[in-house]
């Protein structure tokens, strides 16, 4: 190439060829050309190819009648109410953001007390906790969906045989039948009570905080917040005269009706997000804690604390520092994974949206822009979320 | 800091006294001891390890039973494995899975046909081997021979026909034109002048004729011989053509698993260095590109292979239906293997750069000879953990309709012929291990490097 | 570098084959310039379409291909069969990658409009209907209030299912999977009171199960289901190809003529067979083939009726009844436009 130690031309002087300005720009703008001409050809091609193929294209489906049902929904869909391809893409969102939430918060505490459980010193618990992490790890999470729905299903009784649990909850392949609660107007009350708890929790803890510093008194903070936010409700609950009936389940010609149900499908993917997320979490807090360096256990021994306070005052904050950004990676990738809903039939965003209405609509094009848009949303949300904390995190650092 | 001392510490936070002694403990050594340390150290620990050892008490010996001692080994259909037919409990039906294992291995591949799958499958682990296998010589002509000649063959072995014939006439046609260009040039190099620089011409030049241009000679002699077999081959016993639609089983998850890695090691080292160029718009591209191919999940840029990429080109180019999902899953990985690769470029101290540059190297003579070398060494476990992950990503392309491994495993779970209640429980289990294997193998070795490269860092 | 540069020509090499190759316009002359038909078929439905374990498919829906190949290529096994699930089925033929499908699809006015399609015909009337368990004691669909119902997504019969029970007033539950062997085995292990499809679909179906004989499929048929091949839009010479190549099995059944005594016909004096067999006008020419197209697909493949007994009716494991698929003057609906 051009520059050799031996080029002994003055700055300046040298073929505009060689600036690297100007190949900076040429390299730039042959780039963007190619891009652009990509995109551009792909564009023209598929504008083609829909008119040529008649296919319909917009959103103009959006509002139409969908004319099929979905079983688990959380907000009223049905095909005889009308609803349209816009409520079902609806239904799967929340289905999908559901099972996320739920699977982050089972896969957290799993993930936690597996990753501690695998540094434990009892023998037994942490072999165990390494089985797990790596058997979990070293299968395809498909595998493990089609695992656990045939696990959850197979060994349960049909609908006429189901195991009755105390509490009217039915149990059978079909999933669990709990009574679903009525609420009565006065209820509100109630939710009024329990948020006023929350907030007199919040202040308590402050207070004792406070009070911790300046006196070094310490008080049951868990305990009285756990009072104040069970007991207060509990007791409007009774004052205002228990505005809450359950419908039970009732014995019907296949299944038990009434009551709600909770699908297997559901349950399966739950699990299985949950168990499959929660070794990767596992092995990023494992990480965390062995990065807190063993002078900081020792100095908090030496001080006196015991195992638990020295984890839980010592070295979990300073772990979290480094576990907090592998675990919303982690909770982006449960999220995504629950996409692998539609091998097991559980009618999360893409089983709805880019398996059903797609085929009925025949919309490619829109309709896994709109599916991958959604997910792009909450990962790009999520990152700059995290960027914030990671900053504040900083911050703290010296 | 203010002076926190004995003395003006609040009461309640400084004991002021000692504690009276505690007497010794009972033991420390032996058998007795570690049991009582490893695992009744506090009530909580001694119930956790009863808890623990009943689970495995409650589950090994069942799982045991069921899988190996009540299992049946032998049988050419359901009647072998149903526990009214034989007359004793039965556990796991391998005898199933010996019955549908070469519809494991080759999905639907004409049976006819089947040797050249193994051909594949040999050279495969011929590559594999050799760019693994740390004291394996000539590293260099082996990744040549994985990432050039395996894909070349493999395509022209499986898929036969006439466009692999034209395809292979083509590389041997190729490969002589370069062989005749080196022969030249072994005579006379100086015609090379404008590629390379002078220094490495008068290298060249310093040799006999016979040994100019070594290396690339041995890569040339190697294509030549391998597709002069291929030639051989498709001549004397011939490669009909087997279409995409009956590839499935083990060799479409390697096939997956392979394109993968090919295609996505080179192009997210591309993607890397565009992220890290000081170029605005080819950083801006690759950042845009890697964010929003990371934020989707790979079902659906599976989807999106199968039915918009069809969309994207010219009616008659569309792409096959196998070809689809390779290119998805090539474009997924690519983005998360730029990402490991990144953190690569990121730990290489700023000095090698500099050092670099100051020896007049360009940026792609710096990135080649300098900083990659460097940067690919230490995340070579980063790049095992994302192979990994993307060994179990491939089961998706089972939802885009593709026979891979475990969707011939589903396939045959709906096969009356071997219907029976422990069917499915086997299956999974096959499967399991076949992954767990390839997985656990592949993390073992991403350990065993990880050690080496640290014994390497230390002083 | 120079590695490179060979490996980009090799690269541009490949792009440039697999594009030269169909340069024409007109599926026909693609056809004849490719050498085969590529049909999109479903992917494993006995009697329809299924491949055995060599990769060979045979089925009613796969004889209509051969039956095409055959009037082309006078070959009935130049046909490139493409597997396609009832999700992939459209995106494939709008995409061009297959000729044509043939695949229990059904005939409704949406397909043929917004997404641009055309049915070539009805090569099976069927309908949509339920199976259940046989200790269920159901024996009638309006008995299934309250029931699951496990179904394929991206079907029509989704939708049948929906309006049926809206229509019937009755509540149920849906389960949606993506392959019709998900569906099967979640109704195999409990998960539905019920499945549904199509019911030559439930036949077919019913074979995969352990015990089939414990299944019934109750008698409502709830649906119109004029299941038959499909071509895109915007080819009308190959739409006719298509149409005609199947109404010359169905002429072929009305006029008595056989696999067996195809030959014997050519002497015939009877001025429909003589068209048919191409001795009289030219007719094949005017499809673009040759005239003699009808008897290579009766010599081929065979009629209509033959295909369906081979298949799916008493000759094949199904045992389907003629019923609606009987032909017209047979007292069924199955009716070909004359050949002249």
């Amino acid at each position: 190439m051009a520059s050799t130690p031996s080029d002994a031309r003055e700055p300046g002087r040298a073929s505009l060829l060689y600036d690297p300005k100007i190949r900076g720009y040429f390299y730039q703008i042959a780039l963007l050309a190619i891009v652009g001409f990509l995109i551009w050809s792909a564009a023209s091609n598929a504008i083609e190819n829909l008119r040529a193929q008649k296919i319909a294209s917009g959103f103009g489906f959006w509002h139409n009648p969908a004319g099929f049902d979905v079983n688990q929904k959380l907000i009223p869909f049905s095909a005889s109410s009308g609803s349209t391809y816009g409520q079902a893409f609806l239904v799967g969102l929340l289905n999908t953001l559901l099972v996320a939430a739920l699977g982050i918060v089972f896969a957290t505490v799993l993930g936690f007390l597996v990753g501690v459980g695998r540094l434990s010193h009892n023998w037994v618990v942490a072999k165990l906790a390494t089985i797990y992490v790596e058997v979990i790890r070293n299968l395809p999470l498909l595998l493990q969906l089609f695992f656990w729905y045939n696990a959850v299903l197979k060994p349960l009784p049909d609908a006429r045989n189901s195991i009755h649990l105390p509490g009217s909850i039915y149990l059978n392949n079909r999933g669990i039948i709990l009574p679903s609660p009525q609420f009565g107007p006065a209820f509100e009350v109630v939710v009024i009570a329990f948020l006023i708890a929350v907030a007199a929790a919040i202040a308590f803890f402050i207070w004792a905080r406070g009070q911790q510093a300046k006196t070094g008194r310490q008080y049951h903070n868990g305990w009285i917040s756990l009072a104040l936010v069970l007991g207060v409700p509990l007791v409007v609950f009774f004052l205002v005269g228990q505005p809450l009936s359950f419908d039970y389940p009732q014995q019907g010609r296949f299944n038990l009706t009434g009551g709600m149900q909770i699908f297997p499908e559901f349950v399966a993917l739950l699990v299985g997000l949950s168990t499959y997320t929660a070794a990767f979490i596992a092995e990023v807090v494992r990480a965390g804690i062995l990065a807190v360096s063993k002078g900081q256990t020792e100095a908090a021994n030496a001080l006196g604390l015991r195992s638990g306070p020295t984890l839980k005052l010592v070295v979990i904050p300073q772990a979290m520092r480094v576990i907090i950004p592998p675990l919303t990676s982690q909770y982006l990738n449960l999220t995504k994974n629950s996409s692998l809903a539609v091998a097991i039939g559980y009618p999360d965003l893409v089983q709805v949206f880019t398996g059903t209405v797609l085929n009925q609509t025949g919309q490619a094009v829109e309709v896994v822009a709109i599916t991958m848009a959604v997910y792009l949303t909450i990962s790009l949300v999520t990152s700059f979320f995290m960027n914030i904390y990671n900053k504040r995190m900083a911050l703290v650092e010296r | 800091m203010t002076d926190a001392t004995l003395e003006n510490a609040p009461y309640s936070f400084v004991r002021k006294d000692t504690l009276p002694q505690e007497a010794p403990p009972l033991s420390v050594a032996g058998p007795l001891a570690w049991i009582r340390t490893n695992l009744f150290s506090s009530p909580l620990s001694s119930i956790l390890t009863l808890i623990g050892i009943y689970l495995v008490i409650d589950t090994v010996p069942d799982m045991i039973r069921f899988y190996l001692i009540d299992a049946v080994w032998t049988g050419s259909n359901r009647d072998a494995c149903l526990a009214d037919k034989v007359g004793r409990p039965v556990g796991a039906c391998w005898a199933y899975v010996a019955d549908r294992v070469q519809y494991f291995i080759y999905g639907s591949y004409s049976v006819s046909e089947r040797w050249r799958v193994n051909i594949v499958f040999a050279m495969f682990a011929l590559g594999v081997v050799w760019l693994l296998w740390n004291r394996a010589p000539l590293k260099k002509v082996g990744v040549f021979f994985f990432f050039v000649i395996l894909p070349a063959s493999a395509f022209i072995l499986l898929l036969g026909g006439d466009r692999a014939e034209g395809f292979l006439r083509f590389l041997i046609l190729a490969t002589f034109a370069l062989a005749v260009v080196y022969l030249v040039l072994s005579f006379k190099p100086s015609l090379i002048k404008f590629w390379i620089g002078e220094g490495q011409l008068g290298v060249e030049e310093a040799m006999p004729p016979w040994q100019r241009f070594y290396r690339p000679k041995r890569l040339i002699l190697i294509a030549m011989v391998v597709f002069g077999l291929l030639a051989v081959l498709d001549e004397k016993v011939g490669l009909p053509r087997v279409d995409t639609g009956l590839w499935g089983g083990v060799m479409v998850t390697l096939l997956i698993s392979a394109v993968g890695i090919v295609f996505s090691l080179p192009l997210g080292v591309l993607l890397a260095l565009g992220r890290r160029s000081r170029l605005p718009a080819i950083q801006l591209l690759s950042v845009i590109f890697i964010e929003f191919v990371r934020g989707v999940p790979l079902i659906t840029v599976l989807f999106m292979a199968n039915t918009m990429l069809p969309l994207f080109v010219p009616q008659e180019w569309s792409p096959d239906r196998l070809l689809r999902p390779l290119i998805g899953v090539a474009v997924f990985a690519a983005a998360y293997m730029a990402e490991v690769v990144r953190g690569g470029l990121q730990a290489i101290p700023k000095g090698q750069y500099e050092g670099a540059m100051s020896l007049g190297l360009g940026y792609w003579q710096m990135m080649r000879l300098i900083i990659l070398p460097q940067a690919l060494r230490i995340v070579i476990p980063g790049i095992v953990n994302t192979f990994i992950g993307l060994f179990k990503d491939t089961t998706l392309v089972a939802i885009v309709g593709i026979f891979d491994f475990l969707r011939t495993i589903e396939a045959t779970l709906v096969d009356p012929t071997w219907a029976t209640p422990t069917t499915r429980g086997t299956g999974y289990a096959f499967a399991a291990i076949f992954y767990f294997l390839c997985c656990w193998g592949m993390s073992r070795y991403s350990v065993a490097v990880e050690k080496r490269l640290a014994a390497g860092q230390k002083r | 570098m120079k590695m490179f540069f060979a490996a980009t020509l090799a690269v541009a090499a490949t792009v440039a084959c697999a594009g030269g190759a169909q340069a024409q316009s007109g599926t026909l002359a693609q056809i004849k310039s490719k050498g085969s038909v590529t049909c999109g078929v479903g992917p494993g439905l006995a009697g329809f379409g299924i491949p055995d374990a060599q990769g060979n498919w045979s089925g009613l829906d796969v004889d209509l291909c051969r039956s095409i190949a055959a009037a082309i290529f006078n070959d009935p096994s130049k046909v490139k069969f493409v597997p396609l699930s009832s999700k992939d089925r459209f995106t494939a033929l709008q995409s061009g990658e297959v000729d044509l499908l043939s695949r229990n699809t059904t005939w409704t006015l949406s397909r043929d409009t917004s997404l641009g399609l055309n049915f070539a015909g009805v090569n099976y009337y069927d309908g949509q209907g339920f199976m259940v368990r046989k200790k269920l004691g159901v024996d009638s669909a309006l008995k299934l209030a309250g029931a699951s119902v496990c179904t394929q997504q991206g079907t029509t019969t989704e939708l049948n299912l929906a309006d049926y029970f809206r229509a019937n007033k009755m509540k149920y539950e849906v389960v949606a999977f993506g392959t019709s062997d998900e569906t099967i085995k979640a109704y195999e292990s409990g998960r539905c009171d019920a499945f549904t499809t199509d019911s030559s679909g439930l036949y077919a179906e019913r074979l995969k199960l352990q015990v089939p004989t414990d299944h019934i499929v109750l008698p409502e048929i709830i649906s119109k289901e004029p299941l038959g091949p499909v071509v895109r839009h915007g080819d009308d010479q190959w739409f006719d190809i298509v149409k005609w190549s199947f109404n010359a099995q169905l002429n072929a059944e009305e006029l008595g003529i056989t696999k067996a005594n195809v030959d014997e016909m050519l002497k015939s004096e009877n001025p429909e067979i003589k068209r048919f067999v191409g001795t009289e006008g030219k007719f094949g020419e005017a499809l673009g083939l040759t005239n003699d197209w009808a008897y290579r697909i009766v010599k081929l493949v065979g009629n209509y009726g033959e295909s369906f007994e081979r298949n799916v009716g008493a000759g094949s494991q199904l045992k389907i009844a003629r019923g609606l698929n009987a032909l017209w003057t047979k007292g069924g609906l199955q009716y070909a436009p004359p050949i002249r």
